[in-house]
């Protein structure tokens, strides 16, 4: 190990010491005092972050190969380390309520962004798999972590026995690829195909079968199955982790093994995700008018948009695109984010004690009992939508121009048609907020509010500069 | 096969080990007189008739003490190599092993100080 | 090759007879007898390390835990009931299907024949641990995070919330 490898992975061995050492030091803070391992969750994350924005720009391979800092996985692992610190202040307040506060909820968190920010860096398919089971592993338990609610422990099971099955469906998929092609490394695949080394119907199967448990991760049909019950059960605060953090995770490794290591069949793969990403958006926006439960409705609209993002994948098969269609991905991943967890602080906001509250029709008469909430719920509603003046519609509008100029009219139609689809539940949201009577009862929780009112503006406001994110977005391309 | 000559010895060291309880087994079977009596029959344990089922449930303590003893079967597992190969990889490689025991000593004061492994 | 057909044949044979049997048991102690022949298939291929391990904790550690689970639940025969009417066929189906595309492939490409003998030392421990120290250090210290999670993970899923403990 040489000063170049603990460079290029500094931001995350600070955030893997701070973890181990808050475990440890957890054991020992006073029970009525667990917000002070909340505080210093926050802080490590807030270091990292700093860390992390101090290495842009550079381009350092490390461990022999193993890892790459790059402009993506910088961009990717500041975006996730902002889900974890959101993640902290949603839970904070709503764990104490529901009587679920334990030190190792924040040690769990931070943990599981460890193997996330390394998935954003994993330059070989050993070091995507083991980052995947450290960032599952602590989302399984967490959605468990209500252990004397039945359902909180049926979404932990169902996950982990699902998302265990997803992890087998990768490793099989990492031993044909390296059967193949003989390597790991993503280069050495990308090389050793493009020279025509490698048996190309077990490189296609090897794919298939990482895309499978990558499809799994995000929730991309027909892997989708577990996603509204996972989220209905789960505690909301963890919910809202998973919906941004595993996304964002899964999405970055995705990106990063098809455009490095697989680029070369991309072409063969490319038809492929256009018709998953269609049949994602079609089945999660059809779905979600169905509900009735707010979470249930947020679990389809989070697959929907999975659905908006594989569109990317679709331009993947014309090398130009290549980058335009990266960074128009993690572009929607960051509105995607951001909307999502305003939305999540909301739905912690009117959820009571014992798990009432989540229903769509329990919104009714915000809008006149508390205005600046029903605001906030409007903008994330909208950008959800995709509708002026959210960050939304901006992240759908660079979407949509790579799969146009990628020639896959079909596929940006149906993401509009179900686009159009979506307004119908979203916007179904704001008029019950606002015409029909009703007394809501919300928990106001300064970082609650903190919380959905600093989205809500970020959602606007970026929405009105977005050149300088895209901007940046652009940058984070991958070496 | 050459390199695999000392596993055959395991491999018959294994089939003695099966043969000999076997043919202890058989050799009463056929040797042995029968005359069974209610009192023969009986379960031998203590000498006192034994009370219920042998299959209870068992404490949910156990479960975890596997479980932890499972992670420190497979930190051994990874510690083998790094014993063999000490000579050959130099001082670097001491504390790469020893930061990968520190990592899960932390995982131990976690279990211990939640009274994990204590019979409670 | 005859070590190995008649191995092959016991690990399918306990494969069945974990599946079938009723009693949790004796489903467990057949799969220790499958772990144990796939060991020696290892051991075969030339890894010795990976056929230890393969006993020590598959068929060590991780059966006294099943065994404990099974104890746990105290669920010792299962009950004829079978929910699952149609995906029993269609798992027999799908599973010819694969043995005969399998088969297909085997016959059709000659590179796909017997198992043949890697160099020597490939699978020493001595191997091994130059590997993971040198080139998968990385994979091999985030492999010690992850078993760190995972207890802490256990042990947080048996601890019940204080919400728990009035109730």
């Amino acid at each position: 190990m040489n000063q170049a490898d603990f460079y290029s992975l500094l931001p995350i061995i600070v955030l893997t010491t701070w973890s181990a050492l808050l475990l440890i030091v957890d054991l020992f803070i006073d029970d009525k005092k667990k917000g002070i391992t909340a505080v210093l969750a926050a802080a490590g994350l807030a270091l990292t972050m700093g860390l992390t924005l101090s290495q842009t720009g550079q381009t350092v391979i490390g461990f022999n190969g193993m890892v790459i800092l790059d402009g993506f996985s910088t961009f990717v692992n500041t975006l996730l380390l902002f889900s974890g610190l959101m993640a902290i202040s949603v839970a904070y307040g709503y764990i104490k309520r529901r009587g679920i506060e334990r030190g190792e909820y924040y040690s769990l968190i931070l943990f599981s962004i460890v193997g996330m920010m390394l998935m954003a860096q994993a330059r070989d398919l050993i070091v995507v798999f083991i980052a995947l089971e450290m960032l599952s592993i602590p989302l399984y338990v967490l959605a468990a972590i209500d252990n004397s609610n039945a359902k909180s422990e049926e979404a932990g099971i169902k996950y982990f026995l699902l998302g265990a099955f997803s992890g087998g469906f990768v490793v099989y998929g990492v031993a044909l690829v390296f059967g193949a092609t003989g390597s790991t490394a993503f280069a050495e695949i990308a090389a050793s195909i493009a020279t025509g080394n490698a048996e190309t119907l077990l490189v296609l199967a090897g794919a298939a079968l990482i895309l499978v448990g990558f499809g799994f991760k995000v929730g991309a049909v027909p892997f989708q199955m577990w996603t509204p019950d996972v989220y209905e059960g789960a505690p909301t605060s963890v919910t809202a982790f998973m919906a941004a953090g595993a996304k964002i995770a899964g999405f970055s490794a995705l990106m990063r093994v098809f455009a490095t290591a697989f680029p070369d069949i991309a072409v063969d793969i490319a038809p492929v995700l256009a018709v998953i990403a269609a049949l994602t958006m079609i089945v999660g926006n059809v779905a979600a008018i169905a509900q009735k439960n707010i979470k249930r409705m947020l679990a389809y609209s989070s697959i929907a948009h999975a659905g908006y993002i594989l569109m990317a994948f679709a331009a993947f098969a014309n090398p130009a695109l290549r980058d335009d269609a990266i960074s128009a991905g993690i572009f929607y991943l960051v509105a995607y984010a951001i909307t999502s967890f305003g939305t999540w602080a909301i739905v912690i906001s009117l959820e009571k004690e014992d798990g009432k509250g989540l229903a769509i029709e329990d919104y009714a008469g915000l809008g006149r009992t508390k205005p600046l909430m029903a605001a906030a719920m409007t903008i994330f509603m909208l950008s959800l939508t995709g509708i002026p003046p959210t960050l939304g519609l901006i992240g759908k509008l660079y979407l949509f121009r790579v799969v146009v100029e990628a020639q896959f009219m079909w596929l940006a139609l149906i993401g509009i048609l179900t686009s159009l689809i979506s307004a119908y539940y979203y916007l179904r949201v704001i008029v019950i907020m606002y015409m029909k009577e009703g007394e809501p009862e919300t928990v106001s929780e300064s970082w609650l509010t903190f919380t959905w009112g600093a989205m809500a503006v970020l959602t606007v406001v970026l929405s009105l500069i977005p050149a300088s994110l895209f901007a940046w977005a652009s940058g984070a391309l991958m070496k | 096969m050459g390199s695999q000559t000392p596993w055959v010895y395991v491999g018959i060291f294994v089939l003695v080990g099966l043969f000999i309880p076997i043919a202890a087994i058989a050799i009463a079977t056929f040797l042995g007189p029968k005359k069974p009596n209610a009192i023969k029959q009986s379960t031998y344990e203590c000498g006192i008739e034994t009370v219920g089922d042998s299959w209870i449930q068992f404490k949910a303590q156990y479960y975890i003490f596997a479980l932890v003893f499972l992670i420190f079967d497979v930190e051994t597992v990874f510690l083998f190599p790094w014993a063999v190969s000490l000579n050959s990889l130099g001082i670097f490689a001491v504390f790469e092993g020893i930061i990968f025991i520190l990592i899960l000593l932390a995982g131990l004061i976690y279990a211990w100080k939640k009274g994990m492994l204590e019979w409670a | 090759m005859t070590v190995f057909i008649i191995l092959a044949l016991v690990a399918i044979i306990t494969a069945l007879g974990m599946l079938i049997s009723r009693n949790a048991v004796y489903s467990a102690l057949f799969l220790v007898l499958n772990f144990a022949t796939v060991a020696v298939f290892y051991l075969l291929l030339g890894a010795p390390f990976i056929a230890i391990t393969q006993v020590t904790v598959y068929a060590g550690a991780i059966m006294v835990l099943f065994l404990f689970v099974i104890m746990l639940l105290g669920t010792d025969e299962l009950e004829d009931t079978d929910n699952l009417t149609w995906q029993r066929p269609l798992a027999i189906g799908l599973a010819v299907v694969l043995v005969v595309e399998g088969i297909y492939l085997m016959l059709s490409q000659n590179t796909l024949g017997f198992i043949t003998t890697p160099s020597e030392d490939l699978g020493s421990p001595q191997a091994i641990g130059d590997m993971l120290f040198s080139k998968y250090l990385l994979p091999f210290e985030a492999t010690s995070i992850l078993l760190l999670v995972a207890m802490v993970g256990a042990i947080v899923l048996t601890v019940k919330n204080k919400k728990g403990e009035q109730s």
